[in-house]
């Protein structure tokens, strides 16, 4: 396999996590109203982000698969799908750890875009019931596909319609990092890029894994054949 | 596996296509990691017919499937009256025709409106819906619902809408199931030897089926284990299949 | 096409393939006519088997039944009645999207149509239209329930205001739930894949239409629907509209 770039991922993944927690921890301001909890911001806005575009880059390569028939477009769309999955449940862990530290409550309604993650994670959580349900293999992939790209062109469609919809009683501190004062957003930068970083390795371990386990079948098939 | 191609003499009065009705080289259909057709390759001249043999899950259906652009070809070349398969797929289709074991037809609807429907689908007319209940014998009965007919009566039915927009290229998949004989009389002329059209077909039955047979196909585990003209091939080849 | 008089076609073998004319001719048909007959099939089939409306537009009423109960109130109004109408009107289409293509897969219908020489993306509108004929005649039958039943205000000065988010709800519910039902039908947990994978689809639809209801249904000072809503539902409406007719044809190819 290759593993001089897995091994590369995972070092550099490594590094980026220890730089974004002492930065974390030790670098950017206690903020003033909500306090310590308001840290799982670094942890949780990072996993949204990342989970999101994990969604829509799904989604791609379900395209890249219906165009080329390519079944290996079909893996990776697998893979960043189910990857951003369980990084969504992070972000709705996450999430309502924050909720509770800054508004008193497991769960709000105002922020919509823990809202519209919710409705998009519901979705996204039928594409392994979906793809299970289907036996035949080639079809599995091609429908899984057609679900990537729908639920994919869904994400931003969604949040703009939750975002119409919500109600602005409580301020959104999810604004813009021009908002953050320099400390916290470079703290976010760092933050976000180490999760990248973590769904890029994940996924290519996983890809890694499920390649080795085809390649396994394959020979012992042949194998068996003689 | 040898290539056969069989020009066997064509029938007086029959227009025969220039070019081989349907040709295959080396096709490869996959279920997962499974090869339900693993190279197969022949040539059947037009207005021949070829019968295809061999035991449940040997590749039979999918392989008809695959000549009715229902499935697309994995690996190898089909040709289906003299275009390439799955490219220009679209342009065989109102020529060719499948009779499968589904009838394809709304169970809640007459033959009639079952006929219309895939008459308007087709661009056939519907004076030809008529004369193709006249001559499945179905005229009668031809504003019930499907659900009340026999099995048998079904199946005329099927062969009416397998017909109806005039295919050159049958496929068959045991057509002669569900029909007493009486009934095999009637379709006869429609999809049998003299309907003079190309035809591919399933059997089960060594005796009749090389009696139909101009080209012999045996198939076992998606793989070709018997290709030949009939007259070369032996009853006893066939049964040797299913052991 | 007219029959000609010349020798019978097919009886005696091949011909030239495309220079055909009579009864049979080999030319693809035209997708609006392949759209016109798919339509009337699918409506003869609902007429017949009276499967999918008569069960829709109980439901809804039943539904309508239940709130009542479950609210303990005799009437709503303003965005609690656009809620309800439209979570009511949303599952009972999820009945109608469960069994759109049932009778297609269990009857063999799909190979009938994939061997036609026809657009497949006929398939698409001529199924849409057919849900939406089903919705129509669903919502004739709920909103004056709904209107009857539970809703504060007169009916009467509200359904003008209505008809726009009516209509462009039932246009996206069409398209997202024929592309779903699509998905779900040929997989073994369908009539449960159908609704989990539509509803959160539909949730902006739901959006869209409540709050554009709100105020039409509103006891004290009715207004018309927020143009802001409308927009949304019909950006929402072209834009899976669109997605829908991409991907299609490759839920039919195999």
């Amino acid at each position: 396999m290759r593993t001089p770039s897995l091994r590369a991922l995972s070092i550099s993944t490594v590094v980026a996590f220890c730089v974004s927690l002492s930065l974390v921890f030790f670098y950017a301001p206690i903020e003033a109203e909500e306090g310590f909890l308001q840290k799982i911001f670094y942890l949780h806005v990072p996993l949204a982000i990342v989970a999101l575009c994990g969604f829509v880059i799904g989604g791609l390569f379900a395209i890249a698969h219906l165009r080329t028939g390519d079944q290996r477009w079909d893996l990776r769309s697998y893979v960043a799908i189910h990857m951003s999955l369980i990084f969504g449940v992070g972000v709705l862990l996450t999430g309502s750890i924050w909720a509770r530290a800054s508004w008193g409550h497991w769960w709000v309604w105002d922020e919509p875009t823990l809202v519209s993650f919710l409705i998009v994670f519901l979705l996204y959580a039928t594409y392994q019931p979906l793809r299970f349900a289907i036996e035949d293999p080639e079809r599995q992939g091609r429908y899984a596909s057609v679900f990537a790209i729908t639920a994919g062109a869904f994400v931003p469609l969604n949040f703009i319609a939750v975002r119409l919809s919500a109600s602005y009683v409580h301020p959104r501190v999810l604004g813009a990092t021009s908002n953050l004062p320099s400390s916290m957003a470079l703290t976010f930068l760092v933050s976000l890029a180490a999760m990248a970083l973590l769904f890029a390795t994940l996924c290519s371990y996983e890809l890694a894994a499920k390649r080795t386990r085809i390649l396994l079948k394959v020979r012992s098939r042949t194998l068996g054949f003689r | 596996m040898a290539d056969l191609e069989v020009h066997a003499e064509a029938p007086t009065g029959v227009a025969v296509e220039s070019g081989p009705a349907v040709e295959l080289d080396a096709l490869r259909r996959n279920y997962g990691e499974r090869a339900a057709l693993a190279g197969v390759s022949l040539t059947l001249a037009g207005g021949r017919t070829l019968v295809v043999f061999g035991p449940n899950g040997a590749g039979k259906t999918t392989l008809l499937r695959v000549l009715a652009t229902l499935l697309r070809p994995h690996a190898g070349r089909v040709r289906v009256l003299g275009e390439e398969l799955p490219r220009d797929a679209w342009r065989t289709r109102g020529r060719i025709a499948l009779l499968g074991h589904e009838p394809l037809l709304y169970r809640e609807l007459s033959a009639r409106e079952n006929l219309r429907y895939h008459a308007q689908l087709h661009g056939v007319t519907p004076e030809r819906v008529e004369e193709r209940l006249r001559a499945v014998a179905m005229i009668e009965r031809a504003d019930e619902p499907v659900r009340t007919l026999s099995r048998g009566m079904v199946q005329r039915v099927a062969v009416a809408r397998a017909t109806l927009h005039d295919p050159e290229l049958l496929l068959l998949d045991e057509p002669y199931a569900n029909l007493d004989p009486a009934a095999i009389e009637l379709v006869e002329p429609l999809i049998g030897v003299d309907s003079g059209r190309t035809r591919v077909l399933t059997s089960h039955d060594p005796l009749r089926g090389l009696a139909e047979a101009d080209v012999v196909l045996g198939l076992r585990g998606g793989r070709v284990a018997l290709l030949g003209g009939a007259d070369s091939i032996d009853p006893d080849d066939v049964a040797g299949l299913y052991r | 096409m007219s029959p000609t008089a010349h020798a019978p076609v097919g009886e005696h073998g091949l011909q030239e393939p495309h220079a055909r004319t009579g009864p049979t001719s080999h030319v693809p048909v035209g997708t609006a006519k392949v759209v016109r007959a798919l339509v009337r099939k699918e409506l003869l089939v609902e007429l017949r088997t009276l499967e999918s409306v008569p069960g829709m537009a109980l439901f809804a009423v039943t539904t309508f039944v239940v709130f009542h109960f479950a609210l303990n109130q005799n009437t709503v109004s303003g965005q609690e009645a656009a809620g309800i109408l439209w979570v009511t009107l949303l599952f009972a289409a999820m009945l109608g999207v469960n069994r759109l293509f049932v009778a297609d897969a269990d009857q063999g219908g799909f190979d009938g149509f994939l061997l036609a020489p026809v657009d497949r993306t006929a398939l698409l509108f001529a199924k849409a239209l057919a849900l939406l004929c089903y919705l129509l005649v669903l919502e004739l039958v709920a909103v004056p329930a709904f209107g009857l039943l539970l809703l504060g205000p007169p009916l009467g000065q509200a359904l003008p205001g209505l008809l726009a988010p009516l209509a462009l709800g039932d246009l996206g519910v069409a398209a997202i739930g024929t592309l779903v039902a699509a998905l779900a039908v040929r997989t073994r947990a369908r009539d449960l894949l159908g609704p989990l994978l539509a509803l959160p689809l539909l949730v902006p639809i739901v959006i869209g239409c409540a709050r554009a209801s709100a105020p039409l249904l509103a006891s004290a000072h009715p207004g018309g629907p927020a143009l802001r809503w409308i927009a949304t539902l019909a950006l929402y409406d072209l834009v899976f509209g669109l997605i829908a007719y991409a991907v299609f044809d490759f839920l039919l190819e195999d």
